[in-house]
Formats: C-alpha cells, sequence, structure tokens
C-alpha cells in the first residue's frame, strides 16, 4: 500500500486539537441540551407526583432540582444514568443479575463466538465461491440479494427451531449472531479473493503453485484490506443479533433482555444503562477488530 | 432475426426444460402430496432429479455472454431449493414448527391477506415510510446547513461514524415510553437509524466534486448557492442514493425489532414474534416474505431512481 508520497500529516498533537476540540464542544452543547430537555420533558410530572403534593409553594429552583432528580424521569439528566451506571458495575456482586457487567459478558459472549463461526463460514464460503463458477453464478446473487432483506426478522423462528431440536442457552442467540455477521464477510472476501491482478496470478502460474498456494500465498494476503472493514460491520451486525436473540426467549440474561424487563416494569434508568453499556460494548467490540487489523497490517503501511 | 443458438446452448436449455417437467410431473405423485408412503420408485426418481438439477445448475453456470446467464444461474438454482425443501419436508413428514412447507407458505399468504396487508400498512407505510423520509430528509438537511461550517463538521463526523458502532435498536423501548405502542415510536427508532448514515454520506459526497469543476464555477465567479445547486449536489447523488439505499433496509430491520419491544396488535414485528410463540410458523414465514419482497421491491426502485436521476454519473454510466 504506496500511500506515503502524499502531503506530510500534521503533527499527531495537532490533529487531536483539530478534532478533539470539536468533538468536546459539541458533547458539552449536547450535554446542555439534554439538562434542558430534561427539564422540560420531566416538569409536568414532577409538578404532578413531586411538588404539588408537598403542599407548601415552590420555586423554579425546586422544579430545577426535581425534574433532574426524578425516581422515574421521562428522560432522565445525565448524572443520574451515570450514577445509576455506577451503582450497576460496582455495587452487586458479578453473578448478580443486577449487575451490568454479568449481562455485558452473557450479551459479549454470544457476539464474540457468533462472530467467530459468522466470520469462519463467510471466509470458507468466499474461497468456494471464488473456486467454482457455478457456486459463483448460483449462490452469490443470493448472499447480496439477502443484504436487502430484513434477515434479521428471522431470528424468532431460529429460536423456534433450534429450541425444538433441544438446543437451549448460547447457542440459539449464536446462530442468530452468526447468521448475521457473515453476509459482509462473504461478500467482502469475494471482492478480496479476486483484487489480485492477473499479472500476480499468472506469476503464481508460472510459478506452477497450486491453487491452495495461490490462495495462501497471494489471494488471502491481497484480501486482508478488504476483509477488516467487513468485519467491522460484521461485529456490529452480530452484537444486534445477539440482543434481538434475547427478547423473545424470555432470557433473564444479556443486555436485550435488561432492556425488556426495563421497559416491561418502566424503570427508566434501568433502560438508559443498559443502553449506555450496550453502546460502550458496540464500541469495545469495534475497536478489538480495529486492533487487530492494526496489528495485522502493520507491515503494509511501511513504505 | 435471432442468431442460431449453438449446439450446447440448445442440449442446456432442453435439459432444463426437460427436468423441470420432470420436476413437475414428480410433484403430484402420491408421495410428494403427502398421500402415501414414498416407495423405492419415488426415491430413484427424486434422487435422480437432484443429479438433473446439480448438472443443469452447472451448465447454465458456464454459460457466457447473454445478458441474462447471472440472473439465471441464480434464479434456477432458488427454483430447486425451493422444490426440494417442498418435497423433502412433505416426505420426510418434517413438523410444521421446524419447518413448514413452501406450499403451506403460500396457503398463509393466500389465506391472510387482510392480516398481512394490515401488518404490512402499520410497519412499511406507516413506521418505515414515514421515519425513512424523515431520518434521510433530517441527515441531508443537517448536512447541507452544516456544509460551510467546518468546526461543527469536524466534530460531528467523528460522532456520526462511531453512531455505526452501536445497537441503535436499542433505544425502542425508550421510544415506546416517550411516542406510545403506535407507529410513531418505531418511526422514531427508523428515524435514529437512519439519520447518521445520510449525514455521512451527504457530507462525504459534497466533498466528491472534482477539483478542475470547482475551479470552473469559481472562474465562473459562481455564487455559493449555485456552486452548490449545479456542482456539488449532483456530484452528491451516488452518495445520497447510496444512503438512501442502505437506509432502506436498516429502516425495515429498525422498524420490525422495535416491534418486538412491544406494540399494538398489528405490525410484520409484532406478527413474527407472536405467531412464533404460537408456533403457528407457516403465518411467520409469510409475514417474513412480505418483509424480504418489500425490502427487495425497495431497494429495486431506488437503483431505478438513481438510473433516473444520476444517468450521466460515471458509476451509472458503465453499466
Amino acid at each position: 500500500m504506496a500511500t506515503s508520497n502524499k502531503a506530510p500529516t500534521p503533527p499527531l498533537a495537532r490533529r487531536m486539537w483539530n478534532t478533539g476540540f470539536p468533538v468536546a464542544v459539541l458533547l458539552l452543547a449536547f450535554l446542555v441540551i439534554w439538562y434542558g430537555a430534561a427539564w422540560c420533558m420531566n416538569s409536568a410530572a414532577a409538578v404532578e407526583r413531586v411538588l404539588e403534593p408537598a403542599g407548601h409553594p415552590w420555586t423554579w429552583q425546586d422544579l430545577l432540582a426535581t425534574t433532574w432528580n426524578m425516581e422515574r424521569p421521562v428522560l432522565p439528566a445525565p448524572h443520574q444514568i451515570a450514577v445509576d451506571f455506577w451503582s450497576g458495575l460496582v455495587d452487586w456482586p458479578l453473578d448478580s443479575p443486577r449487575n451490568l457487567l454479568f449481562h455485558v459478558a452473557v450479551t459479549g459472549e454470544t457476539t464474540l463466538v457468533g462472530f467467530v463461526l459468522g466470520t469462519l463460514l463467510g471466509l470458507v464460503l468466499a474461497v468456494l465461491i471464488v473456486h467454482s463458477r457455478t457456486l459463483d453464478r448460483a449462490l452469490l446473487p443470493w448472499i447480496v440479494a439477502s443484504q436487502t432483506v430484513p434477515v434479521l426478522a428471522i431470528a424468532p423462528i431460529v429460536l423456534v427451531i433450534l429450541g425444538s431440536l433441544g438446543m437451549e442457552g448460547l447457542a440459539p442467540k449464536a446462530v442468530i449472531a452468526m447468521y448475521l455477521s457473515f453476509f459482509p464477510v462473504t461478500v467482502a472476501m469475494v471482492q478480496g479473493l479476486r483484487s489480485p491482478q492477473v499479472i500476480e496470478t499468472e506469476m503464481m502460474h508460472t510459478y506452477a503453485a497450486s491453487r491452495w498456494q495461490a490462495l495462501w500465498m497471494l489471494r488471502l494476503p491481497a484480501a486482508l484490506p478488504f476483509l477488516f472493514p467487513a468485519l467491522r460491520v460484521g461485529i456490529a451486525a452480530s452484537l444486534v443479533g445477539a440482543m434481538v436473540a434475547e427478547l423473545p426467549t424470555g432470557a433473564t440474561a444479556g443486555l436485550g433482555a435488561r432492556l425488556l424487563t426495563g421497559s416491561y416494569y418502566g424503570n427508566t434508568l434501568a433502560i438508559w444503562s443498559a443502553l449506555v453499556m450496550s453502546a460502550l460494548l458496540g464500541l469495545g467490540l469495534t475497536t478489538l477488530v480495529a486492533a487487530t487489523e492494526h496489528l495485522a497490517l502493520r507491515h503494509r503501511r511501511q513504505p | 432475426m435471432k442468431p442460431a443458438l449453438p449446439h450446447s446452448l440448445r442440449t442446456t436449455a432442453a435439459a432444463v426444460a426437460v427436468s423441470l417437467g420432470a420436476a413437475s410431473l414428480l410433484f403430484f405423485h402420491p408421495a410428494a402430496q403427502g398421500e402415501s408412503p414414498p416407495t423405492a420408485a419415488f426415491w430413484l426418481m427424486l434422487v435422480a432429479l437432484a443429479g438433473a438439477a446439480l448438472w443443469t445448475i452447472r451448465r447454465v453456470a458456464a454459460i457466457h455472454g447473454t445478458r441474462f446467464d447471472g440472473i439465471l444461474t441464480a434464479a434456477l438454482f432458488g427454483l430447486w431449493v425451493l422444490y426440494f425443501w417442498q418435497m423433502l419436508v412433505v416426505v420426510f413428514e418434517v413438523p410444521r414448527v421446524l419447518l413448514p412447507a413452501p406450499s403451506l407458505i403460500v396457503q398463509s399468504l393466500v389465506d391472510n391477506p387482510g392480516k398481512l396487508w394490515g401488518d404490512f400498512s402499520q410497519t412499511v407505510l406507516k413506521a418505515v415510510c414515514v421515519g425513512w423520509l424523515l431520518g434521510s430528509g433530517l441527515g441531508f438537511g443537517v448536512a447541507v446547513a452544516i456544509d460551510r461550517l467546518p468546526f461543527l463538521q469536524r466534530g460531528l463526523l467523528p460522532l456520526a461514524s462511531l453512531t455505526s458502532t452501536v445497537p441503535l435498536v436499542a433505544v425502542a423501548p425508550i421510544a415506546v415510553m416517550w411516542f406510545g405502542f403506535d407507529w410513531p415510536s418505531k418511526a422514531a427508532v427508523v428515524v435514529l437509524m437512519t439519520f447518521f448514515p445520510m449525514l455521512v454520506s451527504t457530507l462525504a459526497g459534497l466533498k466528491s466534486s472534482g477539483k478542475l469543476e470547482r475551479e470552473l464555477m469559481h472562474s465562473y465567479a459562481a455564487s455559493y448557492s449555485r456552486t452548490l445547486w449545479s456542482l456539488r449536489l449532483p456530484a452528491a447523488t451516488p452518495f445520497i442514493f447510496g444512503a438512501l439505499k442502505v437506509n432502506a433496509t436498516l429502516a425495515l430491520i429498525g422498524a420490525i425489532v422495535a416491534e418486538f419491544f412491544g406494540s399494538p396488535t398489528v405490525g410484520l414485528g409484532f406478527r413474527i414474534s407472536t405467531e412464533a410463540a404460537r408456533m403457528n410458523m407457516s403465518l411467520v414465514w409469510g409475514a417474513i416474505v412480505v418483509a424480504a419482497v418489500t425490502g427487495s421491491l425497495a431497494y429495486a426502485l431506488l437503483v431505478q431512481l438513481e438510473r433516473r436521476a444520476a444517468f450521466w454519473h460515471p458509476s451509472i454510466r458503465g453499466k
């Protein structure tokens, strides 16, 4: 990848300032808007449920303080979410369903198992498709077309089928996460495995390289830059799949289940904490993939 | 005048026709209708057909040159998969809970047009359409609005890109709390899911016009809005349509999954989750067929629209 003959990039500190500062300003503005919105959206309930029953007259400061510290707010203030989130992390033992990390472990495990299986399936399928004209013509159009279809809707069916086959616990959820993550990997890998130039494939041919050698030494390395963006898409899809798979089973563990129970009991803070946690999990998993990419492709950036 | 088909093409076409004919004859065998246990002769014919199916797919896949050969193989493959799905499910008496035969799924589509139409209009016509239009429109509007504010762009772009890694559909319970059980809450989820892809794509599209063209506009003393309207927005159309296409799928997923979190007693997601819980799998499959057809039709429609709107663009012209 010879991309080094561009204009020299500005030093790191300058780049950090160029994006970090606007992002910080925006986040701050977002926080202010959030507090304002919390005040607007909660004030009706605050007056009705807290201030009126108290009986004595109240000022706008009272109203402000109440709207930002309600028990079941329409929109909780950020510090309430932070407090609930922190208490969900540290106040309970790790194996208690009240601990957020317990749910993260369940969902994260499903996501990772499904993601690894889906990636393997995608790789195998892509290799087969690249080497067989029949599979390429018969299967690839369906895989591409399935990208336009809400495949996630099949999740309840997969749960029912695997459930009646006696599979319970991790396996059915991981299957859903798997089939969501294999589509992008397959499509990208077919593209990547075909990316070597004619001259390179012909050179392998003149070396009398077998198909396996050509695959291992030329096609797979050439496909890596295509693989990693697909993996990032795949792991995000896998997380959504794992969370959705927790919904219809009445599962009690996992971030999806936590969201659902929170919404049953109207426990706003629990919903928001689970939401923040799933966002963090998504970011963490993507960072993991990005770090792997960095590690795998570190030799290519050197000029 | 049609040129005469080459010899190998004619054999392939004949083989496809004969095997499909034999397949439809075998379909009316009592064993295939589930009326009698399969005999050895029936098995023999089924195995022979499987061989013929593989052979015809290989032959069709080997055709070069005609315009539709790519689609043809996929279509034939799909047809054979459907056929053997039907036959094997009936012959092995697979329980309907596990996998209903395609004929049963079609039957459920025919038997419940009112129910499925209600679900379709609830989920697609209301939640998806409104959410998709609002989300994409807002994303586009915000992108154009902050086009002249590089500070906001630098701040917003990293955050907007991060949202693709976050399971946004999880806001569904909050949307239900705010907007009620009916379709507005689903539309809200869809708005949130479709907003960011559109924002990021439009911003990228607005930057995609060439330096030469921009300098030409500059030398014409074209105003900012003139440049935007005549050069930069047209140059951004492929990006915008790309986001519209991605968003169409995202919107369907968002609306259906949001209904898993709670909905009135109508909607594709509601139908799928409740009928799956009641083990009425053929109706579940029917609802999925509706969702899948909707998704592909929306995609095809957008592709056609893109060809009309950006017919001049190199990425379209090449096709």
